[in-house]
């Protein structure tokens, strides 16, 4: 087991950032935690790497306790923090060279790995320039750059891309399968839902500091909504009347649509339109964690049966 | 990163427009077994981590910030030590240039020490987010802390040594006896490491510094025996006082070594410089814990 929480909780004064945390990640997953902002994701990572101490209950790390190993096991780890935190005067490869000093690698070691590094992540053109004259998602690849240049076994995410355009990010979620494929353990965050169905092979759900579902996306889609979506609009006031109808369909109402899950969205729309041919048909799509999300917390939506 | 990658489901297919380059391979770093030490102490291996970044940041401006700093003191020297001491005959037994210069050498080594550990450690602190991301490795807040007081004692041994030799070369002090001042140079760095480092840790805002410097720092060079004997000039009730003030001791250390005398209050002075800055030390470690663990 690479990362294992028993019942971790941290309490900031009266507040509860995070209550009850059980996790565990194996070897070679990618394991999201999810969650609005003010879940307890960044707390529960920090935690984990050993730079926040729990309030209550205990982390193992590589099976051995953070609070008592924190040097050892972060020799092991990388993180990406949430923020950039790098140095702007200088340049991608003065940077790399300054935090692989940070791992006490030596010289050599520091500039093969750090050639490495500016292949994987496409940093060999603006390698020396100043990091202050680089993109968003120019600073965003090196810092992660950063956080592989230990060789990690377990690499540690925060909201990995969030504030990037799409091309950046899809570019980002490659490198994080390759490092996956090449046997590294990956623990991220994200508030994108579809950022975790597409990397994550495990997840929980988090929600005001507690875990509200886990286990494999498509599988809480299943078990938690279905795996198609129908989004239709119905003439105000019918929304009650389509849902007894339906009985137990699982189902979101937000405003004047309604959206329903069902393993065949098609056949759910026949048989709605048998009681309301007025239904105006919005789309029909594979249902996503998003929607589990919102299923889950009501968040946004307004909660449905 | 250019193309995106068709929209895949998790590991499947392989993505288009990612080069032919694969991941770096997953390699544990071999470290020194003495490198991890113990939960809660200093490791040195990487407060000295701590100490290079701030040294490779330092050599790439230094020939921006050693300049000011080290004609600081000169420029005084040069005009109290001549200018005024034209119309002073002698000072505490010595010529007014002569007087001035074991005090200045004490003052260019609070000073190299003191921007270091305030703005500098703030910045890094607060702004550019340096601790934190320290944090990410095996660096602990107690390496931070040790790191950036080695640091500073290196920038004020750095000004204050320079200062020390152009003093000599000058004729102010015999060179056998810049030899057994030099050390105490590192010692006021020390000292005020220790303070700046409390105080950074502890403050909001940056703007405070202004009080530390204007309202802390001046007052104690100009009432700490480097430009006349405090206590010549002080009801004797006001000692206690003038002996509470942290330049007063490094000064007087300096004197007494720049003339090769000892004497008993020297003990007194050393003592204080090491106690300060070894309660102070013990407050910033607490500190530096709470913020950095939040």
């Amino acid at each position: 087991m690479v990362v294992r929480c028993e019942q971790v909780g941290k309490r900031f004064g009266a507040k509860l950032a995070v209550d009850g945390l059980d996790l565990a990640v194996e070897k070679g997953q990618c394991y999201g935690l999810l969650g609005p902002n003010g879940a307890g994701k960044t707390t529960a990572l920090k935690m984990i790497y050993g730079v926040t101490p729990p309030s209550s209950g205990r982390v193992f790390v590589f099976d051995q306790d953070i609070t008592t190993h924190t040097r050892a096991i972060r020799a092991r780890l990388g993180v990406t923090l949430q923020e950039n935190a790098l140095i702007e005067v200088l340049s991608p490869v003065e940077n790399l060279r300054v935090f692989g000093r940070y791992h006490l690698i030596p010289a050599a070691e520091i500039e093969r790995r750090s050639e490495e590094l500016l292949d994987f992540l496409d940093l060999r053109s603006h390698a020396t320039l100043p990091v202050k004259a680089l993109s968003g998602g120019f600073q965003r690849r090196l810092s992660i750059a950063l956080s592989l240049m230990n060789g990690p076994e377990l690499l540690i995410l925060d909201e990995p891309t969030t504030g990037l355009d799409p091309a950046v990010r899809l570019a980002l979620w490659s490198r994080v399968r390759e490092l996956r494929r090449s046997g590294t353990t990956v623990l991220l965050t994200t508030h994108y839902m579809e950022e975790a169905e597409r990397l994550c092979d495990a997840l929980v759900v988090m929600d005001q500091g507690r875990v509200v579902a886990r286990g494999a996306p498509r599988a809480l889609i299943r078990e938690i909504l279905a795996v198609e979506t129908l989004e239709i609009e119905l003439p105000p006031g019918r929304h009650v009347a389509v849902l007894e109808r339906l009985n137990g369909v699982r189902s979101l109402r937000s405003g004047t649509h309604l959206l329903l899950y069902a393993k065949d969205a098609s056949a759910l729309l026949e048989s709605v339109r048998g009681g309301e041919p007025d239904a105006h048909l919005v789309a029909i799509r594979p249902t996503n964690l998003e929607d589990v999300f919102l299923a889950l917390t009501g968040t946004k939506l307004e909660a449905g049966a | 990163m250019s193309a995106p990658e068709a929209g895949s489901p998790a590991a499947s297919a392989p993505e288009a427009g990612s080069p032919a380059t694969s991941a770096p391979a997953v390699g544990r770093v071999t470290l020194p077994a003495a490198a991890l030490g113990r939960p809660g102490r200093v490791s040195l291996y990487y407060a000295l981590a701590v100490w290079k970044r701030n040294f490779a940041m330092y050599r790439r401006s230094w020939k921006l910030n050693i300049l000011p700093n080290f004609f600081e003191p000169l420029l005084y020297l040069v005009s109290m030590g001549i200018g005024v001491g034209a119309y002073i005959s002698q000072m505490g037994g010595t010529s007014y240039l002569e007087f001035l210069a074991p005090g200045l050498v004490a003052v260019a080594a609070m000073n190299g020490a003191s921007f270091e550990v305030t703005y500098n450690a703030f910045v890094r602190l607060n702004f550019e987010k340096t601790y934190e991301s320290m944090l990410t490795t095996p660096i602990q807040p107690e390496d931070v802390l040790a790191g950036e007081i080695l640091w500073a004692i290196t920038r004020s041994t750095l000004y204050g040594g320079a200062f020390l030799i152009v003093i000599a070369a000058w004729g102010l002090v015999p060179p056998l006896h810049a030899l057994i001042a030099l050390p105490l140079v590192p010692l006021a760095g020390f000292l005020f490491a220790a303070i700046g480092i409390a105080f950074a840790l502890r403050i909001p805002t940056i703007e405070l510094f202004s009080f530390y410097f204007t309202l802390f720092l001046t007052p104690l060079f100009l009432f700490s025996d480097v430009f006349f004997p405090l206590k010549e000039r002080l009801d004797p009730v006001w000692f206690p006082v003038a002996e509470a003030l942290p330049l007063l001791h490094p000064v007087r250390l300096m004197r007494h070594a720049f003339r090769a005398e000892a004497a008993p209050v020297l003990l007194w002075d050393l003592a204080y410089v090491l106690v300060l800055s070894g309660l102070l030390l013990f407050v910033a470690r607490r500190v530096i814990r709470a913020r950095l663990r939040g």
